[in-house]
């Protein structure tokens, strides 16, 4: 194998890692808000309000039920306006974090449905204000149930991001459909799957280990 | 003061309407121990949420001290469930803070600086003698400890009231001995106001001054403990009291029931009723227990004859010792 190509896939991994990173940055950045309000304004929740729960729950199903690939395209003139381009690595960013936030959101929500419903009393009989429920005592209980969500997320992140590579995105997806599915080269493309495999496994692991770690409810 | 005038909560289901708690009028005075005490599904946990507004009244009013609650702002509620520490059943702890961390949370919600939450949540695990587990989580605890970190953190913020909902239902009878032990002297020592609510007829022996009996959703009869230990007026209470007759522990003939409720454990009080009287007495059954040097429980004893039923009941009027007659036909003789 040539040096062209190790060069190659070594910036296909720089991509892949950047477009991931900060496709999951962003989508929890948005999606742990958007899981909080789905949780405080559902039912017998700490701010309960239907209406809201409904509508946001709507969109939120609406967005997850478009096939990554589609969204992808018909996204393209907002993904346009904010990066100013439609390929590439950044470019990329911009529909992954679409695809991903509602997923987030969902994943957020339900790490909060398993707190302790007696601990959010306990919290409220102590005279705590919704901020400070949500701050205070949601959250931080849900730590280490968010970061097996984020795991989750992230390899899903990966997963789609390598499909951006069909429509112009950059990282290790690109370079197997370019090379590996339009030149025929096998060798290649089976490399970079491989490459995807081991990038997921090692975060799989790595973020169960670290959620087990910090989780002070597992006897040491 | 808490006081509840005419409180209902109606809880709706589908096709149904359940009444948790029915018109109900309380007055727990400041300083007391005040037990309510039921079975399960009475609405005791829901007439205790009543006082804190967990459970937003239906109908009715409930007052803390002067502020009327169920119409205060929710900052004057915020404020207010800062003066009324609660426990539970299952403890409700903070899973993913230290225990120290955990009684520093009220504090810090009501605006404590950190250094002055420290102290005082130092303070606390003195008082509930857990100063060692400082640092330690909840997982790494016994249900006894659990429970003491949570009576130190709902008195973190010096409340003058507590609720206690079941607090000692999840443990074994000698630790529910200890963590009462500790609530009596929370109530002696700081003052503390203490409402508890539970199913079991000995923590309200042990700690209560007055009692509350509960049943769907009603207050059946309330009193002093001695009274309604001694002479329950209500169906709940005598079901609480009095052996169960539908279990086939209840005796078949008539009996004596004679009351142990706080004298003195080391006076021989049966065996001097034999020696004295010179007659043959049969325990049919017994339930007593000795709580800090004071007997509490009952012994029943074989009706005997007429003549000899009115020395009994006259050796044990003079000695100052409570009983009643149970006539299996359930008329009672209360004495």
């Amino acid at each position: 194998m040539n040096i062209k190509i190790i060069n190659l896939l070594i910036t296909g991994i720089g991509e892949t890692f950047y477009m991931v990173v900060a496709s999951t940055v962003i989508s929890y950045i948005l999606g742990i808000p958007l899981g909080v309000l789905v949780y405080a304004t559902d039912k017998n929740g700490i701010c309960q309000n239907s209406f809201v729960n409904r509508i946001v729950g709507l969109v939120i199903n609406l967005v997850r039920s478009v096939p990554f690939l589609i969204l992808l395209v018909a996204i393209l003139p907002f993904t346009r306006a904010i990066v100013g381009t439609t390929i590439g690595s950044s470019a990329s960013v911009v529909p992954l974090v679409v695809a991903a936030t509602p997923f987030v959101a969902r994943m957020v929500e339900a790490s909060l449905k398993e707190v302790n419903h007696g601990v959010v009393e306990a919290a409220q009989a102590m005279g705590s204000t919704g901020w400070q429920i949500i701050s205070k005592v949601l959250v931080p209980e849900a730590k280490p149930s968010l970061l097996v969500g984020m795991t989750i997320a992230f390899t899903t992140i990966l997963g789609y991001s390598a499909m951006a590579g069909f429509v112009g995105g950059g990282g290790l997806g690109a370079i197997a459909v370019n090379y590996g599915y339009y030149r025929y080269q096998t060798k290649v493309m089976l490399i970079t799957v491989a490459l995807l495999v081991l990038i997921v496994q090692i975060f799989q692991e790595g973020g169960l280990k670290l959620a087990s770690y910090i989780d002070k409810r597992i006897k040491r | 003061m808490i006081r509840l005038v005419d409180v209902s909560k109606e809880f709706k289901t589908k096709d149904t309407k359940i009444k948790a708690a029915d018109r109900i009028n309380l007055e727990i005075k400041d300083g007391e121990i005040f037990g309510i005490i039921g079975f399960s599904g009475a609405g005791k946990s829901t007439l205790v949420r009543c006082i804190n507004l967990l459970e937003r009244p239906t109908e009715g009013k409930v007052y803390l001290d002067d502020l009327e609650l169920t119409s205060a702002s929710k900052k004057e509620l915020l404020k207010a469930r800062r003066n009324i520490g609660m426990i539970f059943q299952q403890f409700n702890l903070l899973e993913q803070k230290s225990v120290i961390e955990n009684i520093c949370y009220p504090l810090l919600i009501s605006g404590v600086r950190k250094k002055e939450a420290l102290t005082r949540a130092r303070q606390m695990l003195e008082l509930v003698e857990l100063t060692e587990k400082e640092n330690s989580y909840p997982s790494q605890l016994s249900g006894g400890q659990k429970q003491r970190v949570a009576i130190a953190r709902a008195l973190a913020t010096n409340p003058k009231y507590l609720l206690c909902d079941e607090a000692t239902s999840a443990l074994d009878p000698l630790t529910t001995r200890n963590i009462l032990e500790l609530l009596e002297t929370i109530n002696k020592k700081l003052g503390v106001t203490i409402v508890v609510i539970t199913h079991e007829l000995k923590v309200v022996e042990q700690i209560c001054d007055r009692v509350a009996v509960m049943s769907n959703g009603k207050i059946e009869e309330e009193g002093k403990v001695e009274e309604i230990f001694l002479s329950p007026k209500s169906e709940t209470g005598r079901k609480l009291v009095l052996p169960d007759s539908n279990s086939g522990a209840a005796p078949t003939r008539d009996y004596l029931r004679i009351v142990f409720d706080g004298q003195s454990s080391f006076e021989p009080v049966f065996a001097n009723l034999i020696s004295e009287l010179g007659i043959k007495l049969n325990i049919l059954g017994a339930n007593t227990e000795d709580i800090g040097g004071k007997a509490y429980g009952q012994l029943l004893i074989e009706r005997p004859d007429e003549s000899n039923v009115k020395k009994v009941r006259d050796y044990l009027d003079k000695t100052k010792v409570s009983f009643e007659e149970v006539f299996v036909s359930k008329e009672v003789i209360s004495a």
